[in-house]
This record gives C-alpha cells, sequence and structure tokens, in this order.
C-alpha cells in the first residue's frame, strides 16, 4: 500500500517540473484572459466587470468584421491552394526515384527558414523598383507595377501567398509519408484494370490518405486563427486594414492600445473558435465517421 | 523498347512538374544569395540577376552594423537556455508517462491537458502573460523567454519523447527494478542513455523553433542590447530600407545555421516536425 503511494509521489514528481512552468506560462494566464474579457482593465487602472459590453462592442467594431471576414479569406485560401499544390506535389514525387530526397529537401526547405527572412525575401520580390516587375515589366506583364503588399485589393493574398510558399512542404510531407502506407497491390489491381493516373489517384491514393488529408484540414483550421508573422512582418494588416486579421489586431489592442479587457475578448472569441473545432473533430472520430 | 523502358525509370512529365514547383522555391532564396554579395549600386541595375562582383564585405559589414556578433549570442543564449530547461524536464514527464506505473495511468489526463494547452492561440494568455511577467520583473529579460519558450515546446517535447520511450524493451527497466534501482537511477542510466535519437530530434526542433521564434521575442524584448535575432533583422531591415545587399547579408547570417543543422540532421528533423504535430 505504501508502496503504491510512493510509486504515485515518484511519477508526480517527474511529471510536475514541466507542467508547473507550462500552468504557469498558458493556462494560468489563459484563464485569467478569459475572467479580464468581462472587464474593461487597461493594465494599471481599477478593474470593473462590465458584463459582455466588450462582446457588444466587437459586434460594432467595423475593423473587428473585417478581420473575422480577412480571416475566414485566409482559412479558405489555405484549406484549397496549398492543399491542392502538395497533393499534387506528393503524388508526383511517389511516382519518381531518382532526384526524389533532393526535391523532398527543397521543398521542405522554406518550411525551416525564419518568418523574418521568408518575408525579407518577398516583400523584395514585390517591391516595384527591384523584383519580379523588373523582369516581367519587360515582356510586357504589368501585373507587378505596384507591390502587391501595398495594394487594399491584393495585400491579403500576397501576405496569404508567402506564408503558403513557405508552409505547403510541410503538406508534402505529411502526404507522401501517408502514400508510401498504400498497399503497393492496390495500383497493381488498378494498373490491370486499366486506370488512368487520375482514377488510380481518385480511387486508390485519395480513399488511402483521407485519415491524413483530413489532419492536414483540421490543423489549417486550427493555424489559420493565429496567423501572425506574416502579416505582422509584411503588411501590419494595412494599407487601410485590409489585409488586417484577428491575431494583429488583438496585438494591436492589447499592446499599443492598451485595451486588456477588448483584447481578452478577441483572444476568448478565438479560443471558443478552436475548442469548437478540435471538438467538432474529435467528435466525428468518436462517431466513427471513418476520418 | 529499350528506349521505353528508359522512359519509365525516368517519368519526364513527373520531372516537369516537380522541377517547376522546385524553381517557385530555389529561385527567391538564390535571388537573395545573390543580393548579399553585390554592391548595394549594383542592386539597382541588376537586382535579380547573378552578381556581376562579389562583394563579401556585406557580410563582415552587417556584422558590425547591427552589432551582429552581440545578437548572435542572444539568439544563442535564448536556444541553450532553452534547451537545458525544455529537454531534460520533458524527458523526466516522458518517463513517468511511459514507463512509470502511476504515470501511464495519468496519461490520458496529463495528455488531454497538453492537448487543450496545444488549442489554445497564444494572443488569448499573451497580454495577461506580459502583466504578469512585468510584476514579476522577468520581462525584457532572457530567463523570462527561455521559461516561455520552454513551456510552448513542452508539449511537442512531452509527446515525442513520450512515443519514442513507450517502443524501449519494458524487461530492462523490470529487472533493473528488481535489482533495486530507483526511479532517478533508471532515467538517468536506463531511459536516457536509450532514448538519445529522440533526444537529438527535439532538442533540434526545440532549438529550430526557439531561433525562428518572432512573437513572444517582439512583444516580450525591448530593449536592443538584448534583442534576439530574429526581432534585430525585422528592426534591422526597417532602419537599411534602401540597403538590400546589407540586409540580404544579414538573412542569409540568420539563416545559415539552420541550414546547417537542416542538411546535417535533414531526417531527424522532418521526422520530428512532421510527426510531432501529428502525436500532438
Amino acid at each position: 500500500m505504501n508502496n503504491i503511494r510512493s510509486e504515485k509521489v515518484a511519477s508526480w514528481f517527474f511529471l510536475s517540473p514541466i507542467l508547473f512552468i507550462h500552468f504557469f506560462v498558458i493556462a494560468f494566464p489563459s484563464i485569467l484572459s478569459l475572467a479580464l474579457c468581462f472587464t474593461d482593465w487597461n493594465g494599471f487602472g481599477k478593474i470593473q466587470f462590465i458584463g459582455f459590453q466588450n462582446f457588444q462592442e466587437l459586434f460594432s467594431d467595423r475593423v473587428f468584421k473585417k478581420a473575422v471576414w480577412h480571416n475566414l479569406i485566409w482559412t479558405i485560401f489555405f484549406l484549397t491552394v496549398p492543399i491542392a499544390v502538395a497533393l499534387l506535389g506528393a503524388f508526383v514525387l511517389t511516382g519518381v526515384k531518382r532526384f526524389q530526397l533532393l526535391y523532398r529537401f527543397i521543398f521542405f526547405f522554406p518550411y525551416i527558414l525564419a518568418s523574418v527572412v521568408n518575408c525579407l525575401i518577398w516583400k523584395y520580390l514585390f517591391h516595384p523598383k527591384y523584383g519580379l516587375n523588373t523582369f516581367f515589366d519587360d515582356l510586357g506583364i504589368t501585373f507587378f507595377e505596384n507591390s502587391l503588399l501595398t495594394q487594399k485589393e491584393t495585400s491579403l493574398l500576397a501576405v496569404g501567398f508567402v506564408d503558403a510558399w513557405h508552409f505547403w512542404g510541410f503538406l508534402v510531407v505529411i502526404y507522401i509519408t501517408a502514400m508510401y502506407q498504400v498497399d503497393e497491390s492496390l495500383y497493381e489491381a488498378a494498373e490491370i484494370e486499366g486506370a488512368s493516373k487520375w482514377q488510380k489517384f481518385r480511387y486508390v491514393t485519395f480513399p488511402s490518405i483521407r485519415p491524413m488529408f483530413v489532419f492536414s484540414i483540421l490543423i489549417i483550421m486550427i493555424w489559420s486563427v493565429p496567423a501572425f508573422d506574416y502579416v505582422y512582418i509584411l503588411t501590419g494588416g494595412g494599407p487601410a486594414y485590409s489585409s488586417e486579421v484577428l491575431a494583429n489586431y488583438l496585438h494591436f489592442q492589447a499592446f499599443r492600445n492598451m485595451n486588456v479587457g477588448y483584447a481578452s475578448a478577441i483572444g476568448a472569441l478565438m479560443f471558443v473558435y478552436v475548442f469548437i473545432i478540435t471538438g467538432l473533430f474529435g467528435l466525428l472520430r468518436k462517431l466513427d465517421w471513418e476520418i | 523498347m529499350f528506349f521505353i523502358s528508359r522512359l519509365k525509370k525516368f517519368p519526364i512529365a513527373n520531372h516537369v512538374i516537380l522541377s517547376i514547383l522546385a524553381l517557385i522555391i530555389i529561385l527567391p532564396v538564390t535571388i537573395l544569395l545573390f543580393n548579399s554579395v553585390k554592391p548595394k549600386a549594383e542592386i539597382g541595375i541588376n537586382p535579380l540577376g547573378f552578381p556581376h562582383e562579389m562583394r563579401f564585405q556585406n557580410y563582415s559589414d552587417a556584422f558590425v552594423k547591427a552589432n551582429y556578433a552581440k545578437v548572435f549570442f542572444n539568439s544563442f543564449i535564448l536556444v541553450v537556455g532553452t534547451l537545458f530547461l525544455c529537454i531534460p524536464l520533458s524527458g523526466a514527464a516522458a518517463f513517468s508517462l511511459a514507463v512509470m506505473k502511476s504515470g501511464k495511468r495519468l496519461t490520458p489526463l496529463v495528455g488531454l491537458y497538453l492537448l487543450v494547452g496545444l488549442s489554445i492561440p497564444a494572443q488569448l494568455y499573451i497580454l495577461p502573460l506580459f502583466i504578469l511577467w512585468k510584476f514579476l520583473h522577468l520581462n525584457n529579460s532572457f530567463l523570462g523567454l527561455i521559461i516561455i519558450y520552454t513551456a510552448l515546446n513542452a508539449p511537442f517535447a512531452v509527446f515525442l519523447i513520450r512515443s519514442y520511450m513507450l517502443q524501449l524493451p519494458q524487461e530492462l527497466f523490470e529487472a533493473a527494478r528488481i535489482e533495486g534501482a530507483s526511479n532517478i537511477q533508471l532515467f538517468i542510466k536506463i531511459a536516457v542513455p536509450l532514448s538519445w535519437p529522440v533526444f537529438l530530434t527535439s532538442g533540434l526542433i526545440v532549438a529550430l523553433a526557439v531561433w525562428n521564434e518572432f512573437l513572444f521575442a517582439v512583444t516580450f524584448i525591448y530593449d536592443d542590447s538584448i534583442k534576439p535575432i530574429s526581432t534585430i533583422l525585422f528592426a534591422f531591415s526597417d532602419r537599411f530600407k534602401n540597403d538590400y545587399a546589407l540586409i540580404s547579408a544579414s538573412a542569409v547570417m540568420m539563416a545559415l545555421p539552420m541550414i546547417i543543422l537542416f542538411v546535417l540532421f535533414q531526417r531527424n528533423f522532418i521526422v520530428g516536425l512532421t510527426s510531432g504535430s501529428m502525436k500532438s
């Protein structure tokens, strides 16, 4: 009996240091934040409980609504373009033997570069005086005449493109790992039936990698909400809020305006969204939806 | 016939697609590399092409102007400090979850806790954390940021190390237990030496994450003298807006240590980054 108890103490002895740090840095401030979102605290003065007023204000905040909309566009963009290109890349990669490791190395490469470095690269390439424009202008293509980052119509997608350029190699790697686990005999059977490449992909590859595909959708939906680095570094949310997203707006409200309560309300809404998405996927999995 | 079989071994259509995708990655990176060795004046005339004249002095210029020796040192301290705090403590927690009997029973509970922690967007807690750190005089200091980085990377490291330790032969631990070894001895003398590959992998991933981290660095460190390289480069690119040669050289210097590690340990990186996120 005593032995069991000492074993219990010992296992907590090993667990608790890292859990304590984690709780102190992440869980405790998160709980604080969930409480502060019902107050009008500015970080210094008195804390006053104001109920749902922050949320009411948020729902009539023009910039907040814009940011929500932009996060939605961002998510849809990431769910389509990088996933499609990565599926293509991974599928084609499984068809080649030579240089395969080299290609994989190259595709994954931007993922290990810092966001600051990637942003520098593309800020330069979008620069009308130096970047892509100097090349395309000679060909009579005026698409890059002004930096895509400084125009209201294109800024959001230009930032999204740079982030996706850095991120899609990650998708290639997880898809190709799944594709190599597909039963080879299925392909042979498809070959005998005379299936085309597309049919092989549609009826053999894709159903087999579906769990990984669903996983990639889940992480994109979760990671798209707190997207911050690329927006902050490339455009700062501008011009005229045309690339403003929730994380950047929260950072602005928190550290420029010192609106602690208001910023916490945005954070709380982001958390609720992520919580619902994760819960939904967990539920679907529990219900054996074969995802 | 011979030609067709050759063609099958080297499917041209596939390589065309893959080369185009590869070029979309390679060209922008190469242009950065070219610009980093061009004289400042050449960039206006030859913004995208191969440098006519190599000027490696850009690197030493950037090194002096941005005080890179100090900046590198700052980032280095953050990386090493986080590694020393995060990896042993995560390893201990993983050991408890994977090897110890009552620790195993705690796995669902601890796993759920870390999972919920992972799904919290940093923006939810960054502001209260900032106020808390200010109160404890931990903001604007290496130690404060190291503690934060340790917490941020802990779930990933715990999950990754645990899954490796689960595959260790349990009889080894049983035998040592019968011999009267304590848990600490089991951890230090058996679990750690046998799990060194996963310690290497998680160490590399944590080092990469800390070296590249931006959000917490830009929020918690505001004295130029202790800023890490990511935020210095960000400030630098603003200050020397028109000197792309200098900026490019600094960017290459920031990327280089991680590129070297990536080339040396490519497999560890890819497996760690992908399986780490899947396990969590």
